[in-house]
């Protein structure tokens, strides 16, 4: 299991269509991931699940990957999250 | 660990703020009981716990009546200079002066009530059971078939949220899709409910995201549900048995209570909404005390 932590900087909330291609860039890796925000955890390839984070500028994420691809896992949805283009 | 602030209880009860030093917010309980301070009144400071709400009912009011005005002073004095969360005066009875003077001197906010003590203090310890559960979030479905909690986990795209949607269709609740927040609100009950933000909202793939209530009514939707009955659904492994009797007790561990349990494996073509609504219905049939297996076993031999 891997993990990260960073802090969402993009202006604004989290839309649905940056939270959409997020879920999409999760669905494509076999790892399980998982991003925590606050006391709520979400599984990464929910919709609903990410949505209900309500991540909005100045939120941490701690994001968790496990699983075969776990390292690639994590680097991508850090590096989405930290520059999310919509 | 888990709290409630002072301000969510005023705002539950209706409780009267008669002082007020506008940090209600910040006072936090984690303790869901309620001290009655008759021993501390006259004196007694052992095993006492500071961090509960303190409530006057007719006995405290009566014994402090009796004190005279000096000695009414050094005992709430005693009381209030502990770290004592609030006072709450029950019955509507008028504070002495010397609890108010006390309650200002400590900034510790006297509320008061209109209740019977015995029934505004079992209704609060209920209350903080409830808020102060053990909680977390699990990635499933909740929905309430025949009046069963039934809690559905498994990977992403196993197919939770198109079985769930069929429940739904064929006359049943749904609860929450996707993250259930599960509290332990007693040794023996879990109760599921959905985030608010996501509330009655379902994803499909292919469909986006669609809100039950919405679409098919507030008799297809529920608040909240007990978590009776916990279905795995997992992709069919070759390699795996699955259970084909129903002799075996499986049990899942949710925040240390152990939920009866099966695993049902996910193939194209199987029809998982009627399988989980069978399994639903033969739990209940269960729990009534009847075992299809057992049966077929008594019938096989005779006893």
């Amino acid at each position: 299991m891997v993990k990260k932590e960073i802090i969402f900087q993009h202006d604004g909330d989290m839309q649905m269509k940056a939270v959409a291609v997020l879920i999409q860039k999760a669905s494509s890796y076999r790892s399980n991931i998982w991003l925590q925000a606050g006391e709520r955890r979400a599984n990464g390839k929910s919709l609903l699940g990410v949505m209900s984070l309500a991540i909005q500028k100045g939120t941490t994420v701690e994001i968790s990957a496990e699983g075969p691809d776990e390292d690639d896992a994590l680097e991508a949805i850090a590096g989405y999250l930290e520059n999310p283009e919509v | 660990m888990a709290s409630v602030s002072l301000k969510n209880i005023i705002d539950e009860f209706n409780l009267e703020e008669l002082t007020s030093f506008g940090n209600t917010e910040d006072i936090l309980i984690s303790v869901a009981d309620v001290t009655r301070p008759g021993l501390q009144l006259s004196g007694s400071y052992e095993h006492f716990g500071a961090d509960r709400i303190q409530l006057l009912g007719n006995m405290e009011m009566a014994y402090l009546d009796a004190q005279t005005a000096e000695d009414r002073m050094y005992k709430l004095d005693q009381l209030m200079s502990r770290g004592i969360p609030c006072l709450v005066i029950s019955r509507q009875h008028e504070p002495f002066a010397e609890l108010l003077e006390c309650s200002r001197r400590y900034s510790v906010p006297l509320l008061r009530t209109p209740e019977v003590t015995s029934v505004f203090m079992s209704a609060l310890i209920k209350y903080l059971n409830v808020e102060l559960a053990p909680e977390t979030t699990l990635h499933g479905v909740l929905v309430e078939i025949y009046g069963e909690g039934i809690l559905m986990l498994g990977e992403s795209g196993v197919g939770k949220s198109e079985t769930a949607m069929e429940i739904v269709k064929r006359g049943h609740r749904l609860i929450a899709d996707d993250l259930v927040e599960v509290r332990r609100v007693s040794d023996t009950t879990l109760l599921g409910q959905a985030p608010e933000i996501i509330r009655h909202l379902i994803e499909i793939r292919g469909l986006g995201i669609l809100d039950v209530k919405e679409l098919f009514g507030v008799s297809s939707i529920k608040q909240q549900e007990s978590i009776d009955f916990v279905i795995k659904l997992e992709l069919w492994d070759e390699r795996k048995s699955y259970e084909r009797l129903g002799i075996n007790e499986e049990t899942t561990d949710i925040l240390g209570i152990r939920v009866p349990s099966i695993t049902i494996p996910v193939r194209p073509g199987r029809n998982l909404a009627i399988i989980v609504e069978v399994a639903a219905i033969n739990f209940r049939q269960r729990r009534m005390g009847y075992n299809a297996a057992e049966e077929l076993t008594k019938r096989l031999f005779g006893n």
